[in-house]
């Protein structure tokens, strides 16, 4: 099989596992993991994978792949953006943000910078309505920001190896 | 009237305010032990009296869903907890989950016994990273001390928490959407009945709740529930306690602010939330999530013959008390109690073509009319954005949003529905300018 954990991830699987009264229940965790593991994405190699592993059915695991956002079907870049533009974000002017992302990186939403490093997405309410505008990057939220400090974020993501 | 208090609040911005030895030296972990010291039954009618009404916007009463657990079953029982925060314009979970974990884990002690239930899974919106390595965190410090496992606090009653991470859905805050994921499917509500008190996680009995309802659990149960439920200017309503309330939008200081509940909304967006941006007026608020009806400021609700209600007749929806059947009986709904303002300066149609992409991007597909509907919505909306709608097609957005609410399997698609109907039965003319003049508004923004 093309996809295999580390030795490490393996024992980190097992440790989920050992979580749930079942098999199933380990299935978005572990294709967490196994996302991680994989380039932050998940590959058909994945999807076979957590089937094999979990006893189930490489349709269920597919199902439950494109049901949920954060699965990502094709390979993102280095880092993931993701920019809240739900309805408090958008009155502290999300949208600018946005486009000013879009430019600098050179992408549309859904695209990934010509270098490789940022795919730029938008979020749906990422629960920091307080500290509007936000974006997360990769596992981190950035909070109450102007276009400066978007800068001083997009230059440490492009700047970055 | 304002009565500030500080049961969750009072850690947030310390340092080390999510350790145990911050929490236990701020009195945590009392309440736990008080709750342990009596038979199960005991602390279910103890929870009843705290009057804790749900905080995940439903506004079911804690203590009377504990008591629809099976007392006697031969399958395990589950407690649950929603922590998939992600209503549009709600962030209270989040503050606990990262500043306050511990409350949560003794809630869920207190839950977990409450219902016979020996494990426990809080399932956590996978965006949430720092709040899932803060609750492993608590939950590894109390598992050394021994307040988890085997015997918490000596007790022959063993539980065991786990962290669950979703992955990207906001249905999955839906009871039994969340169930279903927790159980490695595809997140999509199921038909009530069989509840989850009969048939929930796994198939067995299991009870859900939100994360800040267990963690105020533990105050309420150190402090004396029947107490603590006097907080409460609603207590008479059965709508007890501390809460916490947000506040986001035009205002001067949004963010999370702890009260007794009895707060009106005037009191967090002028007293605490510092007034509206600029000092404008307010266009509209919305009480508690994008799922609730907008209002207009100087809006006078009608209010049920109940003499309860005498205090508050005459008054604006702004000056009403706060409470899961005062918003309801007012015609509104109270939701998470995390308030959006607009102000004056921004465009009510642009608000609602914001809401309901949202509404569209999340629906989850399994019924035909939110599905669909929420999709014609945003499509008519688009056109009125444009200026290509036409004045029959604003009257269709009332038809599909009609025949959404009521049939669909769950509550989102009445979610989706009530903000459409409720923007453009306040701001009607505002969406016929936009027809009328081929999308050119005066403002035409939602920054102030």
């Amino acid at each position: 099989m093309a996809f295999a954990l580390s030795a490490e991830a393996e024992q980190k699987l097992n440790e989920i596992m050992a979580r749930y009264p079942n098999k199933m229940a380990a299935c978005i965790p572990a294709l967490h993991l196994c996302q991680e593991a994989n380039d932050n994405w998940v590959s058909d190699d994945v999807i076979e994978f957590v089937a094999q592993r979990l006893e189930l059915g490489t349709a269920h695991v597919k199902g439950v792949v494109t049901f949920y956002t954060l699965f990502n079907q094709k390979r993102p870049g280095k880092h993931q953006l993701w920019v809240c533009h739900t309805l408090s974000c958008a009155m502290r002017g999300a949208e600018d943000i946005l486009h000013h992302c879009e430019k600098r990186l050179g992408v549309h939403v859904g695209g990934t910078s010509p270098d490789g490093k940022v795919t730029l997405r938008t979020a749906e309410c990422l629960a920091a309505c307080g500290t509007a505008p936000v974006i997360q990057v990769d596992k981190t939220y950035y909070e109450n920001l102007s276009i400066a400090d978007v800068d001083r974020i997009l230059d440490g993501l492009v700047k970055g190896a | 009237m304002i009565k500030q208090t500080t049961y969750l609040s009072h850690s947030y911005g310390k340092p080390n305010s999510w350790t145990l030895s911050a929490y236990e030296s701020a009195g945590g972990y009392r309440g736990v032990r008080k709750a342990l010291a009596l038979t199960r039954e005991g602390v279910i009618e103890e929870a009843k009296k705290a009057h804790v009404r749900g905080r995940g916007g439903a506004g079911f009463d804690c203590g009377t869903k504990w008591s629809f657990m099976p007392k006697e079953s031969k399958k395990p029982h589950y407690l649950v907890v929603n922590a998939d925060e992600g209503e549009p314009g709600t962030f209270k979970d989040r503050s606990i989950m990262e500043m306050n974990p511990h409350s949560l884990i003794e809630g869920c002690i207190i839950g977990c016994y409450g219902i016979g239930a020996h494990a426990c899974y809080i399932y956590v919106r996978d965006e949430l990273h720092l709040s899932k390595a803060r609750l492993w965190g608590a939950i590894r410090e109390a598992k050394a001390k021994g307040y988890l496992g085997n015997n918490p606090f000596g007790k022959d009653y063993p539980v065991e928490l786990y962290v669950h991470s979703g992955a990207g859905a906001y249905i999955c805050g839906e009871e039994t959407a969340l169930l279903n994921s927790l159980e490695g499917r595809r997140g999509e509500p199921r038909l009530k009945p069989p509840f989850p008190a009969q048939y929930g996680a796994f198939g067995c009995p299991s009870t859900v709740n939100n994360v800040e309802t267990l963690a105020i659990m533990a105050s309420a149960f150190d402090m004396g529930c029947d107490e603590f439920s006097k907080l409460s200017e609603l207590h008479p309503f059965n709508d007890g306690g501390a809460r916490l309330f947000g506040v986001s939008g035009h205002v001067n200081r949004p963010g999370i602010y702890e009260a007794a509940v009895g707060l009106t909304l005037r009191e967090l967006i002028y007293d605490l939330g510092g007034g509206v941006l600029q000092g404008r007026s307010i266009l509209g608020v919305i009480p508690g999530g994008s799922s609730c009806p907008v209002h207009l400021p100087d809006e006078l609700p009608t209010l049920p013959p109940d003499p309860r209600y005498d205090a508050y007749r005459g008054k604006s929806i702004l000056d009403i008390p706060l409470g899961v059947d005062t918003f309801r009986s007012a015609g509104s709904m109270l939701g998470t109690c995390c308030a959006m303002v607009l102000s004056d300066a921004v465009d009510p149609v642009l608000a609602l073509h914001n809401v309901m992409r949202f509404y569209r991007h999340e629906s989850c597909g399994q019924c035909t009319p939110c599905r669909e509907g929420c999709g014609w919505i945003e499509r008519i909306l688009n056109k009125v954005v444009e200026g290509k709608a036409t004045i029959d097609e604003l009257d269709r957005v009332h038809e599909i949003a009609s025949n959404i609410t009521g049939n669909t399997i769950c509550a989102f698609g009445d979610g989706a529905a009530q903000p459409a109907l409720a923007f453009i039965k306040r701001y009607r003319k505002h969406f016929e300018d936009y027809i009328v003049n081929g999308g050119k508004s005066q403002t035409r923004r939602l920054t102030v």
